[in-house]
């Protein structure tokens, strides 16, 4: 029993209930660090170590957690993993960490990781929480790979720093869309993302939040 | 009859109900305790891979200003007799420091004699502070000074901003500049980095005439030979990189160094 409900937890995250497109949670950092492939890996790596650690540390010690002061201390200590790895990759990731400037300092207030805390690791034990959380930060991960792919290779014909698309620059047929690189493209692609998403699986569209007052025709 | 060994005391406490007012705080202090321990720990051990680092950035910032000022990098292939010298200044005198090499720089500024507080008329780039030492580049062709190469510091809208600021044989020409460091809003005031907005630095006048600072980053578009473009949306990082220039080529900065250099003698 206790083996496919593991499978699940790890599993469902990944697409049918992932927390960008279902749950449309963490998406600005999600928009800002996918010009290109390589920021987006290491962001997503970032992030589901500090989402990982987390879970473990507030399953671990879960029993003991004041309620009136449990949201202050599980800010403490994703703040505290979060400054770590932020200094881990400014010792041995300079220039990646330069690129991502405030971003990964931002996963602090990443609504995913408090979020997932919040409502999984807090009330389970170590392992299932540490699979929750893995499959949440691979589900993140999964989406930034995509859209960093989709907007490193548009953008700028290259895929990681290889080319891979001939510019016109260089003698070739590609011209690069400066709109893969600025923010809105981000929320072009996410909002295809969803569409396709809750196009193969029906049962995530939302019932509309309103219904719009019926058409007047002109001059009716 | 309780025990009173430290294990049984900790079981005792761990077994209060989570709502203690006592446990709450206690919990509370632990748990910020032990992450101030891991933060710290990580920051002191990899403090000095990042420092050789951000060294090592420095130094790759400093040649590609050195390269993008026109004909800099002709010159140094070309002319045996040109080359970039390391040379400590002392600011309160303007002349080369006597005592400080710059082997023995970062001891001497570890000291905090050799720091002179601005009082706050004086302090237009916010900086509190300034070091009696520090480092610039000089190079010379024929035993003029062609360019001489400073770094300086201001306070921007989130934080330090740190560059280098090369000038032409002059004195009153900026030949470019370099953002070394800054912690500006990503997008907007962080565009101080690109190469774009630091090449409208070429070729500004600092002084006009009369011997007046009137060098600015302007609002919008430069409307003079003293100004350079602003960035939309940057205006308080803006400001702080005229300040930041004002300041550090003013008397209270490099100006006696640049007297010197002035009246040839360096």
């Amino acid at each position: 029993m206790a083996r496919p409900a593991l499978r699940q937890t790890f599993l469902s995250p990944l697409i049918r209930e992932n927390p960008i497109t279902l749950q449309i949670l963490g998406i600005c950092s999600a928009l800002a660090v996918t010009t290109s492939l390589d920021t987006a890996l290491t962001m997503s790596v970032s992030l589901t170590v500090v989402l990982v650690l987390s879970a473990a540390i507030i399953s671990m010690i879960r029993r003991h957690i004041p309620v009136s002061i449990r949201l202050i201390l599980q800010i403490l200590i994703v703040a505290s993993l979060v400054i770590v790895i932020d200094q881990v990759l400014q010792a041995y990731f300079f220039g990646i960490s330069q690129r991502l400037s405030v971003f990964v300092s931002l996963i602090t207030t990443n609504c995913l990781v408090l979020g997932r805390t919040e409502s999984f690791a807090r009330s389970n034990p170590v392992i299932p929480s540490v699979v929750d959380a893995a499959g949440n930060g691979l589900g993140y991960s999964l989406i930034l790979i995509v859209i960093g792919t989709i907007r490193e290779v548009l953008g700028k014909g290259t895929l990681m720093g290889q080319p891979v698309l001939r510019s016109v620059e260089d003698g070739g047929w590609f011209v690069p869309l400066n709109l893969m690189l600025l923010a809105p493209s981000a929320f072009f692609l996410l909002g295809l993302l969803v569409w396709a998403i809750r196009s193969a699986l029906p049962e995530q569209v939302e019932p509309p939040a309103h219904t719009p007052p019926r058409r007047r025709e002109a001059g009716e | 009859m309780a025990d009173w060994s430290p294990l049984a005391l900790w079981k005792r406490f761990l077994a209060q109900p989570n709502d203690n007012r006592g446990k709450t705080i206690f919990v509370a202090v632990l748990v910020a305790a032990t992450c101030s321990a891991f933060v710290t720990g990580a920051t002191v051990l990899l403090r000095p891979i990042q420092a050789a680092n951000r060294a090592a950035e420095t130094q790759l910032r400093l040649e590609a200003l050195i390269s993008a000022i026109p004909g800099m990098q002709e010159l140094l292939a070309a002319d045996a007799s040109a080359k970039l010298s390391t040379v400590v200044v002392d600011l309160d005198t303007g002349m080369a420091a006597r005592e400080v090499t710059p082997a023995t720089l970062d001891a001497a500024l570890q000291e905090a004699d050799n720091y002179r507080p601005l009082d706050a008329a004086a302090d237009i780039a916010g900086i509190g502070t300034r070091p009696r030492y520090v480092q610039i580049y000089i190079l010379r062709r024929d035993d003029q000074v062609q360019t001489a190469i400073f770094p300086v510091i201001g306070s921007g809208y989130n934080g330090p901003i740190e560059a280098m600021i090369a000038l032409t044989g002059d004195m009153n020409t900026i030949a470019g500049l370099a953002v070394t460091q800054q912690s500006e809003t990503p997008g907007l005031g962080a565009r101080i980095e690109e190469p774009t907005w630091q090449a409208g630095f070429q070729g500004t006048v600092i002084r006009d005439p009369s011997g007046a600072m009137k060098f600015a980053v302007a609002r919008g578009p430069a409307v003079s030979s003293y100004e350079v473009d602003g960035i939309t949306g940057a205006s308080r990082t803006g400001r702080g990189v005229t300040q930041m220039v004002r300041f550090w080529l003013g008397p209270d900065g490099y100006g006696p160094v640049i007297e010197a250099i002035r009246r040839q003698e360096f």
